[in-house]
């Protein structure tokens, strides 16, 4: 079951038999520009990147993206930057793998967010999506369709925030410019 | 458009090189006859068959298979070529049906080079017959076709040769059954797996001496099956060694392919909840020796990051303190009284709170890694493993160089008894520096001569081991001590005789060893440079080379140091390593123009300093050199044995060459 959330939906990472999640993966995935030119080296690539900001009580304390692929603590995991995008056909061409079971305590809040690198709109991307989904199992928990987003080139997607002893997630999807995250961390604070 | 045929039927073919594509339930034999006008077949060698699968115009494949493709070039057929019949058989004497009515009927289909079909034929009605002739290709007025036949024989490939005017069918099927049989025992034979880490045996290469390796005991092969009934699952093929049929090996010669000798061990299951039992070389790899330093990699790089979660959440814990009392005494009304005092308990107790947290999770994983070591350590070979291991007991000189050598111990305040190995990957990719200075070392001596002597030894304890896992012959260590000041520290390499030379003393013993080691690597880069490594002189021996420098920069002049320079940019690569015993204050008159030197070379103290930065975090990491426990004789046993191999390796050079 696939929720298309809406904004400012909260839904909790209990699983339906009570149990809670243990591992989630945020999934980012577009479809590569055509090609242009006689050797396809004309195109103008599409460069989504995705994004995760570790909060402690409001103060970003670490950041998982192309940059910096593992946290400190090693918690969560960027598989790795696709500067090109997939064949659009729904699979994930960026992932982040949050393990909640070894979040730091002090960490309260993790913010997803998406970003185009390279400039272009959301308008301009097909088949772009980002998704939260129950790694354990494969269950998509989240979806959100990026593809005619309008005139924005990034996306505060969704946080993941303790709730007592469990996670809940917490859908934003609200639109914003910016080439990466730091860009966004104005539009964030209000979020958390 | 497919044709599909039935019995009898023809159907003409638009080009003239094709693909037969055969499809059986069971490993099948193919082969093909080819006749003249009237379909008669003049001999054995008109018949391409496994035995002889290649004739013009026609190839076949050499083994019974369930699928099989045939490359026909029908204008490469000779001109009297009219008939090319295509046929099936069963193979006999290996297990499988005996008939073709036990089996999926046969499905063959012409097809042009890029795989689409022409015509296709299913041969059903069969019954008790062991061989048929599936279709023929024959020219008709100038043009080729094809003819589905069908005609089974139960006789089997005898008969049917036989039929088409063979007279000595029945050798020739004797031959193609006996082919067929020693292809079928040559697919399923699984071969000896190679011995543990063959790409990586040395062998002195230029030296001209003896082979330091002798043959390893070829280990017997882990499972003998039975007479598989799937032979075309492609065969497990040595490394190296091409098919015995087929005179390329599609091997990568780099890439060993073979299953890893020993599969790695497999950790109990863990109780739902409970973290799983830890096990020695719990790690991707394809020997024990890769798996463990994988792992022991896998546990600092745990320890590195379960420790800044912990780091984090404290810093943040104190700063949230900090801020919330802060917050109370800026505000007047709430500065004194019952309510401040509550404010600050409660910030005191928040803090408190959230550090206990930190450290239940801290103590949660460093508890299931100190289990790890527990069993890890223990099961280290040699090279890996501390002095104080009993692995060092049963040393014997090796035969092949290791991963790894660990070059001490690291460990985090957080916890001091949780020592990760400090292992770095042979060759070694940079020179050492022995730090024999006082910078900041937490607890070290007070006296600076005995810092220096505690700098001498630990040089002598990391050679030592270098020595110790290298096979003989293939490391060679030169010391240089101006002064003589460190012959106590130097005497277990003297007295063992594992040293190349004597301790180069004085002025001109320094520029001497620089300036044959630079000859050296200036030859050597040369050579390689030039591809013409078989043109260095005969007498050079391959052995890697270890240079310990004390008492840096005693002895040296301008020219000597520019020479050291030199050898630590270029030594690594041709396999010169540098280790300087110093300490940087005494080479203070240089000036900055020595600092790139100490920038390239790893700095190890001889006593417990925290300076070494793990690559994830940038912790600062408590190294330990490798210490020889007090008392313990392990050092001059093992040296002992690495000269007595020395000096064997020597004396049979010396044998050989007075025998040539």
């Amino acid at each position: 079951m696939t929720v298309n959330m809406s904004k400012g939906q909260a839904i909790s990472l209990q699983k339906a038999d009570g149990g809670t999640l243990t591992a989630v993966r945020m999934g980012l995935g577009w479809q590569a520009a055509p090609r242009r030119g006689l050797f396809g080296s004309r195109t103008r690539e599409i460069d989504l990147d995705a994004s995760a900001v570790l909060f402690a009580d409001k103060q970003p304390t670490d950041v998982v993206f192309f940059r910096h692929l593992v946290s400190d603590d090693g918690s969560v995991r960027h598989t790795g930057d696709n500067l090109v995008g997939g064949a659009g056909q729904g699979g994930d061409d960026e992932a982040i793998l949050v393990d909640l079971q070894r979040v730091p305590v002090h960490i309260d809040q993790i913010v997803f967010t998406v970003n185009s690198f390279t400039g272009q709109t959301f308008a301009e991307v097909q088949n772009a999506f980002c998704r939260l989904v129950d790694e354990t199992n494969g269950q998509e928990l989240a979806r959100y369709t990026l593809t005619g987003g309008g005139q924005y080139t990034a996306q505060i997607m969704a946080t993941v925030q303790r709730a007592g002893s469990a996670w809940q997630m917490k859908a934003v999807g609200e639109p914003a410019n910016g080439r990466t995250f730091q860009d966004l961390m104005p539009h964030i604070l209000p979020h958390l | 458009m497919t044709a599909e045929l039935v019995r009898g039927q023809n159907h003409p073919l638009p080009q003239t090189r094709l693909e037969i594509r055969i499809s059986a339930g069971n490993p099948i034999v193919a082969g093909a006859t080819l006749g003249d006008e009237r379909g008669t077949v003049h001999g054995a060698e008109w018949v391409a068959h496994p035995a002889s699968p290649q004739l013009a115009g026609i190839e076949v494949p050499k083994q019974a298979a369930a699928a099989h493709r045939l490359a026909v070039d029908l204008d490469a057929m000779p001109e009297h070529i009219h008939r090319v019949t295509v046929l099936l058989a069963l193979p006999t004497g290996v297990g499988g049906p005996a008939r073709f009515g036990a089996m999926a009927a046969p499905f063959v289909a012409v097809t042009g080079l890029d795989g689409t079909e022409i015509a296709s034929y299913t041969i059903t009605d069969l019954d008790s017959e062991s061989a048929v002739a599936a279709l023929e290709l024959y020219r008709r007025q100038g043009a080729w076709k094809v003819r589905a036949i069908g005609q089974g024989y139960a006789g089997g490939l005898a008969a049917m040769l036989h039929d088409q005017g063979l007279a000595q069918g029945a050798d020739l099927a004797a031959r193609i059954n006996e082919a067929v049989a020693r292809g079928m025992a040559r697919s399923v034979a699984q071969p000896p797996p190679r011995p543990e880490g063959d790409g990586r045996v040395r062998t002195a290469a230029a030296g001209g001496g003896t082979d330091p390796a002798p043959a390893q005991p070829q280990t017997p092969p882990q499972q003998s099956q039975g007479a598989p009934q799937q032979p075309q699952t492609p065969p497990q093929q040595s490394q190296g060694a091409p098919a015995a049929g087929g005179p390329i090996s599609y091997q990568h010669p780099g890439r060993r392919t073979a299953a890893p000798p020993t599969p790695p061990p497999a950790a109990p299951p863990a109780a739902p909840g409970q973290p799983a039992q830890p096990v020695a070389g719990d790690a991707s790899g394809w020997s024990m020796d890769e798996r463990l330093y994988n792992q022991v990699w896998g546990m600092f790089e745990d320890l590195a990051r379960t420790t800044a979660a912990y780091r984090s959440a404290v810093d943040f814990a104190e700063s949230r303190m900090e801020q919330e009392l802060d917050r109370v005494l800026s505000d007047p009304r709430t500065r004194v009284g019952p309510a401040a005092d509550s404010a600050r308990a409660e910030a005191r107790a928040k803090h408190t709170d959230l550090v206990e947290q930190a450290r239940t999770a801290l103590d949660r994983d460093l508890a299931q890694l100190i289990a790890e070591a527990e069993v890890v350590e223990p099961a280290l070979p040699y090279a890996y493993a501390r002095w104080d291991s009993p692995v060092w007991q049963a040393y014997q000189v090796p035969m092949e160089v290791p991963m790894a050598l660990r070059l001490g111990d690291l460990h985090l305040p957080e916890r001091a008894d949780l020592r990760i190995p400090m292992l770095v990957r042979l060759p070694l990719e940079r020179g050492l520096w022995i730090d024999a200075g006082r910078s900041g070392s937490l607890d070290g001596p007070a006296d600076s001569g005995e810092l220096r002597r505690l700098a001498a030894d630990t040089a002598v304890a990391i050679a030592a081991r270098m020595l110790a896992v290298y096979p003989a012959g293939e490391f060679a260590v030169h010391v240089i001590d101006p002064a003589g000041s460190a012959a106590g520290s130097f005497a277990p390499l003297v007295g063992s005789g594992v040293l190349a030379e004597p301790p180069a003393a004085g002025a001109q013993g320094v520029s001497a060893v620089l300036a044959a080691l630079t000859q050296r690597v200036d030859l050597v880069q040369m050579a390689i440079r030039s591809r013409a490594t078989d043109a260095l002189p005969p007498d050079m021996d391959t052995a890697e080379r270890l240079l310990i420098v004390h008492d840096f920069p005693h002895g040296f002049d301008d020219r000597a140091v520019t020479q050291l320079r030199y050898l630590a940019d270029e030594g690594p690569s041709v396999g010169v390593h540098l280790m300087m015993v110093a300490d940087r204050e005494d080479a203070r008159a240089y000036g900055p123009v020595l600092d790139p030197l100490w920038r390239s070379l790893l700095r190890l103290t001889p006593v417990a300093d925290d300076h070494l930065a793990d690559p994830w975090v940038g912790h600062a990491w408590t190294y330990e050199p490798p210490m020889v426990p007090p008392g313990s004789q392990v050092l001059g046993q093992v040296l002992g044995e690495v000269g007595r191999a020395a000096q064997a390796l020597r004396a049979a050079r010396a044998r050989e060459s007075y025998g040539s």
